[in-house]
């Protein structure tokens, strides 16, 4: 039983050292792969430009529901101009980043590495190998790149998003005064919180990608190891966002 | 050929669009729009017996109008008073030099911004220029102390009131 244990624990320390050896390599070939640069824009398009439809959506979903929420409670307490703030800390802080970093693991990061397994399963990644290319610097790393170029740049649009959707129900619907809704907004917003929305969504970015282009890459060569590998890409993303976040928001308080 | 187009006007319109969204969260969600954009402005110092919980980034109004910021706030041990450096928009640069600046708080339980009051003099504040007639932040504890320290006292003179008024101590008793 305590064997057992602490075989699962020396298990888990390994696929930590190799995650992080994984990220060695992608920082180590990132320099040259930055002048193939029809490579990274191309992935840029791939996580970044295809899961457009699905963050705005859900930005402007989350914004509304925002909205309603935030009114019903802040009326209680006869500030419900104060919505503007309540809404855009809470978008630009919390939720752009984590939610867009959650739905990005599910649209983008499955992409990746059912991708790579695919390419692992068909022996793609091998025959490359064989004829001198190295599948790190031609597949992986542009994959990589373009993860953590787009991540921000969604979160960022979400945001935006989600902030006009909390106005659209705050007021328009509910009627809340827009100038206030602005004005004090922009009174009690300062830099730090939009800084540290960036800064989360970079390093959730960072995680996604490392993780989706890890599982694929070392993904077991079978239709069910290709399966294994996108599953567990969404389960450890969500995870480490989660914790990521905890560790981002108490680093900057 | 034509598939490249294509795709590098996706990625293109993409990136253009997230960098839109990260220009309007730092300028337009926050009081601070870019200071290459920014106006140009000119500092002043005034000095404050007490500036309350007055916090860098508040606003300086004249009449109600904002003309400038809190950019620095200090304290000088020689004379025991808080130094506050106001950056003015320079537009607003026909403030006389014995203008009153106050400490205000705003709304009810708000954050608390400097009021200039003009004053009569024909000379201006320039840049380095320094206000003179300053009033201290309105600090609720220090009136609350106040006004328990009158409660009380008036309690005090009503329950033992001065020894030459021998009836009206019969009638306490």
């Amino acid at each position: 039983m305590i064997g057992e244990l602490w075989e699962s624990f020396t298990d888990a320390l390994e696929d930590l050292g190799s995650v992080v050896h994984f990220l060695f390599r992608l920082v180590v070939n990132t320099p040259r792969v930055l002048l193939r640069f029809d490579l990274i824009s191309q992935q840029v398009f791939n996580s970044g430009a295809l899961s457009l439809i699905i963050i705005m959506l859900s930005g402007l979903f989350v914004g509304m529901v925002l909205g309603l929420q935030g009114f019903q409670l802040l009326q209680r307490f006869g500030s419900a101009e104060s919505l503007g703030t309540a809404a855009t800390i809470g978008l630009v802080k919390e939720l752009g980043p984590v939610v867009t970093a959650l739905l990005f693991a599910g649209r983008a990061g499955t992409a990746l590495a059912s991708e790579l397994g695919l390419m692992r399963a068909t022996d793609q990644l091998s025959a490359m190998e064989m004829m001198a290319v190295d599948p790190i610097q031609r597949v992986v790393v542009p994959r990589f790149l373009g993860g953590v170029i787009a991540m921000p740049l969604l979160a960022a649009i979400f945001s935006v998003i989600g902030i006009y959707g909390a106005q659209l129900v705050g007021v328009q619907i509910m009627g809340v005064d827009a100038g206030s809704f602005w004005s004090q907004m922009r009174h009690a917003v300062s830099l730090t919180d939009v800084t540290e929305g960036i800064a989360k969504s970079f390093a959730f970015g960072v995680a996604c990608s490392l993780i989706a282009v890890y599982q694929g890459y070392y993904a077991t060569p079978t239709a069910e190891g290709v399966g294994r590998a996108t599953t567990s890409t969404v389960v450890t993303s969500a995870v480490v966002i989660l914790f990521l976040d905890y560790l981002i928001t108490a680093a900057f308080l | 050929m034509r598939k490249s187009r294509t795709l590098n006007l996706g990625t293109g319109s993409f990136v253009l669009l997230g960098f839109a969204a990260l220009f309007f969260l730092t300028t337009q969600t926050t009081s601070r729009g870019l200071p290459i954009f920014g106006p140009p402005l000119y500092e002043v110092t005034a000095k404050f017996d007490n500036i309350g919980d007055l916090k860098v980034g508040a606003p300086v109004s004249m009449s109600g109008v904002e003309v400038g910021r809190v950019a620095k706030i200090d304290f000088d041990s020689n004379d025991y008073k808080a130094v506050v450096l106001l950056r003015l928009n320079a537009r607003y640069n026909k403030i006389p030099t014995d203008s009153d600046a106050s400490i205000y708080t705003q709304g009810l339980l708000g954050g608390k911004f400097i009021g200039l009051t003009a004053g009569g003099s024909d000379t201006y504040l320039a840049d380095k220029g320094q206000i003179d007639f300053t009033q201290s932040a309105f600090v609720l504890e220090n009136l609350i102390g106040q006004v328990l320290a009158n409660f009380t006292k008036s309690k005090a003179d009503a329950l033992s009131p001065a020894p030459a008024d021998p009836k009206a101590t019969e009638k306490t008793k």
